[in-house]
């Protein structure tokens, strides 16, 4: 279980991230902070005709938060904005694919629900709850 | 009960059911465990002696009040002060909260400072900021050492600015750092400054004794020292507490309620409105029973031995990093390489291992300290050197499964 959650790509995703950092005059801002652990994300995104055109996140957190974040910016990159609203948890589970405990669900989970807040407000539409989690 | 001169953790560990799990249990900074003793004290009070307190005459009424009130005799006499000195409440932030609100809107006004140190736990933060949200009051925070200690002269220069209070922690939950309580108090009087004294690290592991400290107040929960959740204890000189108004209305905290006012108990009741926690007041006197079996001295002296072992083991590892004076109690907060304490606490929890991790409620400090989250070790009387040892080994592990 232990190395099945810290598998090499988790590692290198948290040592190595890809799309860290922000970018100039983003059309999205998102951020939102894990009350309960204080692992904290943000997310720039560039839109280009109703797309992902370019996006990047930022925060402090676990590998696991971290990783998944980044994870989740490749994985959206292109993607159409009502895509990406419609992104869920099994989705978010799916691209990280390592066994996640039920205390570590909110850290995997932090950088999608940032973008779909982001993504969604830029819609004009609300998170709801269940859509957060 | 393990009736002993030194303590010994392995006779003290029988004593607490919850280690049949098997699980190395190094977060009593967080909670502690619970003896036999306390489960059962609570257990007998609700089978034999339940009513309600302070109302009724049939004699079983008697019989809880005495239950009641006996268990606020044994945690005066534990600490050093009378019964009437011990104001029950929810746990340690109530008291705080307690004493802000009550005493702080009093005492505290406009442009008066509050001071605190960058160490404090939230709880001692932000009752504080909150009142001087409403008062136009200023919070200000003394600062650390890169030791994660108090500054002497830092010190001496703000209570020289005549702060209205004084409020630190006495053990830093997250540095393990012992604050010369004492002087500190002295230190202010002589200035002219009243002093809080956040003691939930401290009252559960070392002796203490306010009239020794000679604080105006101190503050401590329950559930750190061994006894149950819910009950916490505020104690204040009793001509603060005569002086102060109540913070919250309702049974019990009057002596006459008419249609148009109410006049209150005497202290410390007046602080204690509606039923209050009965059976927890009654778990927590047995907890002060047990630990005064063990001698607060053993306490102090066993966890020294651990927090000492484990230190000097974590301070040769190169990965492993310290924060926190050399001189602490039994609380080690650390990280391991680049990686988060979640990281390293998910990892040590597949070993059985648990171990606290995050910002420990001092977000103000980890910014301090320029790290998002540590790593948390702490210890109580029952733990062993078998449980350093499975400790360091479980870090072994995980800086394997880390690449480390």
């Amino acid at each position: 279980m232990i190395d099945q959650m810290y598998q090499e790509i988790i590692l290198d995703y948290y040592r190595n991230p890809r799309n860290k950092g922000s970018l100039p005059h983003p059309d999205i801002v998102s951020h939102d902070v894990n009350t309960s652990c204080g692992d904290e994300i943000a997310m720039n995104v560039l839109v280009k005709d109703g797309r992902i055109g370019n996006v990047r996140f930022s925060g402090k957190g676990c590998a696991i938060s971290l990783a998944a974040a980044s994870m989740l910016t490749e994985h959206a990159l292109g993607k159409p904005l009502e895509e990406v609203a419609k992104f869920n948890k099994e989705e978010m589970l799916g691209l990280i694919n390592i066994p996640i405990s039920c205390m570590r669900l909110k850290c995997a989970l932090l950088g999608l629900k940032v973008l779909k807040l982001g993504v969604l407000q830029y819609m004009g539409e609300k998170l709801e709850v269940e859509d957060a989690n | 009960m393990a009736g002993v001169t030194v303590l010994d953790a392995v006779r003290v560990r029988k004593d607490f059911p919850f280690f049949a799990r098997g699980l190395i249990y190094l977060d009593s900074a967080a909670t502690t465990q619970k003896p036999t003793m306390v489960l059962d004290a609570m257990r007998h009070f609700y089978e034999t002696s339940n009513a309600n307190v302070h109302r009724g005459i049939y004699s079983l009424t008697h019989e809880s009040t005495e239950a009641y009130e006996g268990a606020r005799k044994k945690i005066a006499e534990f600490i050093g002060a009378s019964p009437r000195e011990i104001v029950f409440v929810r746990n340690a932030t109530e008291a705080i909260n307690l004493v802000a609100q009550s005493w702080g809107a009093a005492n505290i006004g406009k442009d008066d400072t509050i001071l605190l140190t960058e160490m404090e736990h939230h709880s001692n933060i932000v009752p504080w900021q909150m009142l001087a949200k409403k008062t136009g009051a200023k919070v200000s925070y003394l600062p650390i050492t890169e030791l994660g200690e108090l500054d002497k002269n830092a010190v001496s220069h703000a209570l020289k600015q005549k702060p209205k209070l004084f409020s630190f922690t006495h053990i830093s939950n997250v540095l393990g750092t012992i604050n010369p309580a004492k002087e500190l108090v002295a230190e202010a009087h002589k200035e002219g400054v009243p002093v809080l004294i956040d003691a939930a690290q401290s009252v559960p592991h070392m002796p203490v004794n306010v009239k020794d400290l000679d604080c105006d107040f101190l503050v401590f929960s329950g559930h750190k020292m061994f006894g149950p959740f819910g009950v916490g204890v505020l104690y204040a000189k009793r001509e603060l507490l005569d002086k102060m108004e109540p913070m919250l209305g309702g049974g019990d905290m009057i002596k006459q309620v008419t249609f148009e006012g109410a006049t209150w108990n005497e202290v410390p009741w007046k602080f204690e409105a509606g039923t209050p926690n009965v059976a927890a007041v009654v778990g927590l006197g047995a907890a002060v029973d047990y630990l005064q079996a063990l001698g607060m001295e053993n306490v102090w002296k066993h966890e020294q031995k651990l927090v000492r072992y484990v230190y000097d083991a974590l301070k040769k590892d190169a990965v492993v990093a310290l924060y926190g004076p050399e001189s602490r109690a039994g609380v080690i907060s650390f990280n391991l390489g680049d990686m988060h304490g979640h990281d390293v606490s998910t990892v040590l929890d597949q070993l059985k291992v648990c171990v606290r991790s995050g910002h420990h409620c001092a977000q103000p400090l980890m910014e301090r300290l320029g790290v998002p989250a540590t790593a948390r070790i702490s210890f109580g009387p029952y733990n062993t050197k078998k449980d350093a040892d499975l400790f360091l080994d479980a870090l072994q592990k995980a800086k394997k499964v880390f690449r480390l």
